[in-house]
C-alpha cells in the first residue's frame, strides 16, 4: 500500500503572534515552528499502515525551503520519501488542497493521511478539498481504523459520539488524536535524516479563492472580577452570575 | 443574489446550530431570499425553520444522502444551490459542516470562509471574521469568486423567530450523483452525556481536582447548572477522564455561554479551545494562574472547598 501523507509547519501554540507590516500575516521574526501536533498522528498513522501492509511512506508539505524541517521529523520517524512544494506564500486552503491534489493525481497512492486539522489556520478544509478534487471518498476525524484488501473502516468522531464509516480505497482520511500515538524520532534516525533527500516541486498553477482583508489582536473585554473564597464571595459570585452576566 | 442555509434534522425540528445559521443569513440578506436545503428531514422539521425566517425550504431524501455520503450530499447542495441562483451557502462549523462544506466549495468553484465568528455583507460580497493561530489573532477574510461557502462556528450566531412563520417546503431531487463515497453504517451515540461541543455551559476540571476519584465535585456543579463536564488535557492524558471531554488544542474548541475553569491553570493550549466562550469564570488556588487573565469572573480558591459552596449556592437559584 502507497501511502501520502501531508504536513504542515505551524508556529508554535505558546509563541507570541505579532501582526506584520503587511497588516495580513504574522511577523515570522522570533517565531518558534513546528510540526503540528495532530499531523504526528497523521504520520504515525501512514506508518502503521506500512507496517501492516507494506509498501511506502510518501510525506509532503507545501510551505517554504524552511519546512523541510518537518519533513526531517518525517524522516527520521520511519517516513520512505519526502516532498516539499515550494510554495511560501500558501495563499489559501485551495492552492494548498490543488498543490496536494496534483501531486496525488500523479502518484496514485492508495491512502491520503491527514492531520485533523492544523493549528494555524484551524480551518478543517484541506482533506476534504483534496478529496472532492480527486473524486475520492474522504472519512474526517478518524478515532480507529482497520485496512483489509481495499475496505477501510474507521470510526469517525462527532459531537456526541462516533459514526462508523466504510469506504474504499483510494480514501483520504483525517487522523484524530486517539488514532495511535505518535513515536519518538530515535537519535540515530533524526541523524541520518539530515542526509536524506527531500524532492522539491514547483508551486501550482491554481489561484487562491479566499482573500486576507486585514489581521488584528483579539480585543480582550474580560471583566477580569476576582473574588476570594469566603461564603461571602461565593454568593456574591453567583449572584454576578445571576443578575450581572444573567447566565444562570 | 440569495442565501442557502445547509440544514440539519433534530427529534421534531432542527439542530440548534441549524437555526444560528439562518439567523446569521437572515441578519446579512438585506432583503435577499433565504432558502433552505435540509436533509432526512421531514415538512414539519422543514416547516420549523420558518419560524426563524427561511423563505423556503428544499427537503432532500434520497438514499445516498440520507446514508450521510458526504460527496453525494455536497452534490446535492450544488444542484440546489444552482437550482434557486444561491450565491452564499451558510453551514454551522459542527463536523457535518466541516465535512461537506469543502466538498460544496470545490463544486461550486467558491472560496471557503470557515469557523467565521462575525458575518457581514457590503453589496454581494460577504466579509467574515474569523480566528487563526489558536485564538491569538482574527482575520478578516472574504472570497473573491462568484459564490461564496460559509462556515459559523457553533453557539455564536443568534436565532431569532420571526413574525412570519410560513415556510413553503417541497421535496428536492438531485440531478448529480457521485459513485465513489463513504457510506455511514453505524452511529455509536455517548449514553446520557451532554456532548462539550454542543452545550450551553460547560464546567471542566483540571489536574487541581487531584485524581480521577475527585472528579464528583465537578460533576455536582455542572448539574446544578445542566452543563456538560470539560477537562483539560493534563487530566486526559493522565486517563482521569475521556478525551472526548478535552477541551482545547487536540481537544475540542467551545464557545458556550458561560464556561467554568475549575482547578485549571490556563495552559495556552487550553485557552485555545474556550477563549471565545460569552463568560469565563474561574476557580484557582493561584493568583497568578494564567486562566485568571481570561476570566470574568474569579475566585481564588481550594476547589474543594469552593466547588461544594458554589453547587449549594447555584442548585438554590436553579433547583437542580
Amino acid at each position: 500500500m502507497n501511502i501520502l501523507v501531508c504536513i504542515s509547519q505551524v508556529p508554535d501554540t505558546t509563541t507570541k503572534i505579532a501582526i506584520a507590516a503587511d497588516g495580513t500575516s504574522i511577523n515570522p521574526a522570533g517565531v518558534k515552528f513546528i510540526l503540528n501536533p495532530y499531523d504526528e498522528f497523521a504520520i504515525e498513522t501512514g506508518l502503521r499502515m506500512k507496517e501492516q501492509h507494506g509498501g511506502s511512506v510518501t510525506t509532503l508539505t507545501v510551505g517554504p525551503d524552511t519546512a523541510k524541517e518537518v519533513l526531517r521529523t518525517a524522516l527520521a520517524m520511519g517516513s520512505d520519501i519526502a516532498v516539499l512544494v515550494n510554495d511560501a506564500s500558501r495563499s489559501d486552503s485551495f492552492v494548498v488542497a490543488s498543490a496536494i491534489a496534483e501531486y496525488a493525481a500523479e502518484t496514485s497512492p492508495d491512502l491520503i493521511v491527514f492531520g485533523r486539522q492544523s493549528i494555524d489556520f484551524d480551518s478543517f478544509q484541506i482533506p476534504s478539498m483534496v478529496a472532492e478534487l480527486l473524486q475520492w471518498p474522504d472519512v474526517s476525524t478518524v478515532s480507529s481504523l482497520t485496512i483489509e484488501g481495499t475496505t477501510l473502516k474507521a470510526e469517525s468522531d462527532i459531537e456526541g459520539g462516533k459514526l462508523s464509516v466504510e469506504a474504499t480505497l483510494p480514501c483520504v482520511i483525517s487522523a484524530q488524536k486517539g488514532l495511535y500515538d505518535p513515536r519518538y524520532p530515535k537519535l540515530p534516525d533524526i541523524m541520518k535524516a539530515k542526509s536524506k533527500p527531500i524532492t522539491e516541486r514547483a508551486a501550482t498553477a491554481a489561484s487562491a479563492r479566499v482573500t486576507t482583508n486585514g489581521m488584528a489582536l483579539p480585543d480582550s473585554k474580560r471583566l477580569n472580577k476576582v473574588l476570594g473564597d469566603s461564603d461571602s464571595d461565593v454568593n456574591e459570585l453567583v449572584r454576578l452570575l445571576h443578575e450581572e452576566a444573567k447566565v444562570i | 443574489m440569495s442565501i442557502l442555509v445547509v440544514l440539519e434534522p433534530h427529534n421534531d425540528g432542527l439542530k440548534r446550530t441549524s437555526y444560528e445559521a439562518i439567523g446569521a443569513a437572515v441578519a446579512i440578506a438585506n432583503g435577499s431570499a433565504v432558502h433552505g436545503v435540509a436533509f432526512a428531514t421531514n415538512e414539519s422539521q422543514g416547516a420549523h425553520a420558518g419560524k426563524y425566517g427561511l423563505t423556503s425550504c428544499m427537503l432532500v431524501n434520497t438514499p445516498e444522502c440520507n446514508s450521510q455520503q458526504s460527496s453525494n450530499i455536497a452534490a446535492a447542495i450544488a444542484d440546489a444551490a444552482a437550482s434557486v441562483g444561491a450565491t452564499t451557502i451558510l453551514f454551522s462549523a459542527n463536523s457535518f459542516g466541516k465535512a461537506v462544506a469543502p466538498r460544496v466549495a470545490i463544486r461550486l468553484q467558491a472560496g471557503l470562509l470557515a469557523d467565521c465568528v462575525e458575518l457581514s455583507r457590503t453589496g454581494d460580497a460577504v466579509h467574515a471574521v474569523r480566528p487563526v493561530y489558536s485564538g491569538k489573532a482574527k482575520i478578516t477574510v472574504s472570497a473573491n469568486t462568484a459564490c461564496t461557502v460559509v462556515t459559523l462556528r457553533p453557539n455564536v450566531f443568534t436565532a431569532k423567530p420571526t413574525a412570519s412563520a410560513t415556510t413553503s417546503c417541497t421535496v428536492f431531487t438531485p440531478t448529480t450523483s457521485v459513485t465513489r463515497s463513504a457510506v455511514v453504517t453505524g452511529h455509536a451515540k455517548n449514553e446520557g452525556t451532554l456532548d462539550v461541543s454542543e452545550a450551553d455551559i460547560i464546567v471542566s476540571g483540571g489536574r487541581g481536582l487531584k485524581g480521577p476519584e475527585h472528579f464528583h465535585i465537578v460533576e455536582n456543579l455542572a448539574k446544578s447548572l445542566n452543563a456538560a463536564v470539560g477537562a483539560s488535557r493534563a487530566v486526559v492524558d493522565a486517563g482521569w477522564r475521556p478525551h472526548r471531554e478535552q477541551v482545547g488544542q487536540t481537544g475540542k474548541t467551545v464557545s458556550p455561554t458561560m464556561y467554568v475553569a475549575c482547578g485549571i491553570s490556563g495552559a495556552v493550549q487550553h485557552l485555545a479551545g474556550m477563549s471565545s466562550s460569552k463568560i469565563i469564570v474561574a476557580i484557582n488556588k493561584d493568583k497568578d494562574a494564567p486562566i485568571f487573565t481570561v476570566a470574568d469572573y474569579g475566585i481564588v480558591g481550594d476547589v474543594f472547598d469552593v466547588l461544594p459552596k458554589l453547587t449549594a449556592a447555584v442548585s438554590a437559584i436553579t433547583g437542580k
